[in-house]
């Protein structure tokens, strides 16, 4: 640490078992921008220098922690990593004399991350990283995180979502994950399985054997729940499982076939589907006394859930008015409106946790697409465009959208995310073909 | 669950009509299995031979048309003659709209033809409907062709009462 360097400050354990954060005094304002303007986003050009350490072993985790750093940086289209091969300060020197900025200033960085890395007690990695405004020479931020070893990209992430908050302003969606579901054999008898992975695609895991047909996993709040749709019984239901693959159970027994499971906000209420009789209405179950209370008792299908971040609304799926369209439903008072007005069908809505937008799938011609609009339907905007696009969900940060797209031509299904802007469209790796997915909040 | 209960006909093949799976007729299943000369009584062949298993809808419809109502008349029939059989009306959809909308399409297919084989007279005690909405095409493609062979209800036999 250099001389005159202000000391470590807070230390706050942030939940049990997770990674352990502290920061380091400097809390610069920040003056790095990244412009997102109608039509181009001008990416901030990020240096981000391989973490040192005089251990080898903690050196080869400090040049993996600054890959992944990158690559989340990247990866949300905000940032440019410049290549570390084109760096001029090495990372030693970085380390010893703090930064030579007219080095980084000659490679067009805007902003630098550098870091140490270093092995505590017996598998614990402990990482420090500062962040520096290039063409201001001023230390932005400081941090220290403490996790096992086994974490090391948790800790990677936790460094992005900082550099990200800091120089956005925008918290950040890097150390979440993402459940989906995994498909594979011929699409006739497609086996289905729930599958976890960190939002960057690592960590896959698969949470059911595939014996039945699972759909439509969402997260609850705490991001330690999952609801989905199970076909393990006669009739179909929604059941809840551990994002660690135990525990499945059912959520009550219901006079017809439960689907389109989604918490609310607070985690207390589940909002889905009941069909018998050729109806599907929505209902709220209370997961604590298993009360249910029906939201629709119309004819038509009512399905899709979706709740507003307060809570008090639901946007959701009916074809009460002859074709699938969106709806609004205030809550208390039970008024709901239409909200979806454009060429086509719409469907799978989904309300951002930031709360000023819905995503939804909209269908015209032979195109499925992603959009956007406002809860009151306007400025509705389409982001995507394929054969089949379906089941667009937020990050928690509200930011970058993540949906299924299917290719009959290449016989595959995969994730794909995509900023709310509409650029910087990538597919997302998984093991296997993928669908529905549903993006976890922040890990604490 | 089909595949059951055609395997436990076979079982009590070489003219049992009738299942009685407290009974099952083994020896006569190694030497019926290879002699059989039609559908086994109360199967899903029988049912496909006797009236077809499978209706067809328009687009995002759930209305049976005239074409099918041949099909659930004879559907009706076999019911009714073989009341012991239980069946599950499966509803099915293409893969054009969300899965979620189309799990409730499903259902609602299903829905109708039930309450058509109940309005000809079979037992609603007789039939459950599932809806498997796009999940299970029965035609692979991405053309109308094939959307519309998957656009349907299938009278699945689930086994005898």
């Amino acid at each position: 640490m250099r001389a005159g360097q202000p000391g470590w400050t807070r230390r706050t354990a942030l939940g049990a078992g997770s990674v352990m954060v502290a920061a380091m005094a400097t809390q610069a304002s920040a003056q790095l921008t990244v412009t997102i303007d109608r039509g181009t986003i001008r990416a901030l050009p990020i240096a981000v220098s391989p973490f040192a350490s005089a251990d080898p072993e903690a050196a080869a985790l400090g040049v993996q922690v600054a890959e992944v750093v990158a690559a989340d940086l990247d990866g949300s289209g905000l940032f440019r990593t410049i290549p570390s091969t084109a760096y001029l300060q090495t990372p030693e020197d970085l380390q010893a004399n703090g930064p030579r900025y007219a080095d980084w200033r000659t490679i067009n960085a805007e902003a630098l991350v550098m870091g140490t890395a270093s092995l505590a007690d017996t598998g614990t990695l402990v990482v420090e990283f500062r962040l520096f405004d290039v063409l201001s020479g001023v230390e932005l931020r400081g941090l220290r995180f403490t996790a096992p070893t086994a974490d090391w990209r948790r800790i990677a992430h936790k460094v992005a979502d900082d550099v990200y908050a800091r120089i956005t302003g925008e918290t950040g969606y890097f150390d979440t994950r993402i459940v989906y579901v995994g498909q594979t054999g011929p699409a006739t008898q497609r086996v289905k399985r729930l599958a976890i992975m960190d939002q960057d695609g690592a960590n896959n895991r698969f949470l059911t054997s595939g014996a039945n047909l699972v759909l439509t996993p969402r997260f609850a709040p705490d991001g330690q729940t999952i609801a989905f749709l199970s076909y393990a019984a006669t009739q179909p239901q929604v059941r809840l499982i551990q994002a660690d693959g135990t525990n499945e159970r059912v959520v009550g027994s219901f006079p017809g076939m439960t689907f389109s499971p989604r918490f609310s906000p607070d985690g207390r209420q589940l909002a889905m589907t009941i069909a018998s009789d050729g109806n599907a209405d929505l209902i709220l179950v209370d997961l604590a006394s298993r009360g249910q209370r029906r939201l629709t008792n119309g004819p038509g299908i009512d399905t899709s859930p979706s709740f507003s971040p307060d809570g008090r609304r639901l946007v959701f799926n009916s074809d009460r008015g002859g074709s699938p369209q969106l709806y609004v439903m205030d809550l208390a008072s039970g008024r709901t409106d239409r909200i979806s007005f454009g060429q086509g069908r719409y469907g799978s809505p989904a309300w951002s946790p930031r709360g000023g937008l819905i995503a939804y799938v909209n269908q015209r011609g032979a195109d499925f697409h992603v959009g956007v609009m406002r809860p009151d339907g306007g400025d509705e905007r389409l982001l995507t465009r394929s054969y089949l696009d379906e089941g667009p969900r937020f990050a928690p940060n509200g930011r970058v959208i993540v949906f299924e797209r299917a290719d009959p031509s290449r016989g595959r299904s995969r994730l794909n995310t995509i900023d709310v802007t509409g650029y910087n469209i990538r597919e997302l790796p998984t093991p296997v073909d993928a669908s529905d997915p549903d993006w976890s909040p922040l890990r604490r | 669950m089909r595949l059951l209960a055609v395997l436990a006909c076979i079982l009590v093949l070489a003219g049992c009509a009738r299942n009685t799976p407290e009974e099952p007729v083994l020896d006569s299943a190694v030497t019926g299995a290879g002699n059989a000369s039609g559908p086994l009584a109360g199967s899903q062949a029988a049912l496909q031979a006797a009236a077809g298993d499978t209706v067809y809808f328009a687009f995002d419809s759930s209305v049976v048309r005239p074409e099918s109502q041949a099909v659930l008349r004879q559907q009706a029939a076999w019911l009714q003659q073989n009341p012991n059989v239980r069946v599950a009306i499966e509803g099915h959809t293409d893969e054009r709209g969300t899965r979620e909308y189309n799990i409730a399409l499903g259902e609602r297919r299903a829905n109708a033809v039930r309450t058509y084989l109940i309005g000809l007279g079979v037992p609603a005690s007789q039939m459950t409907t599932v809806s498997y909405g796009e999940e299970r095409p029965a035609s692979v493609g991405s053309g109308e062709q094939s959307w519309a062979a998957n656009r349907r209800a299938v009278t699945s036999v689930l086994g005898t009462s």
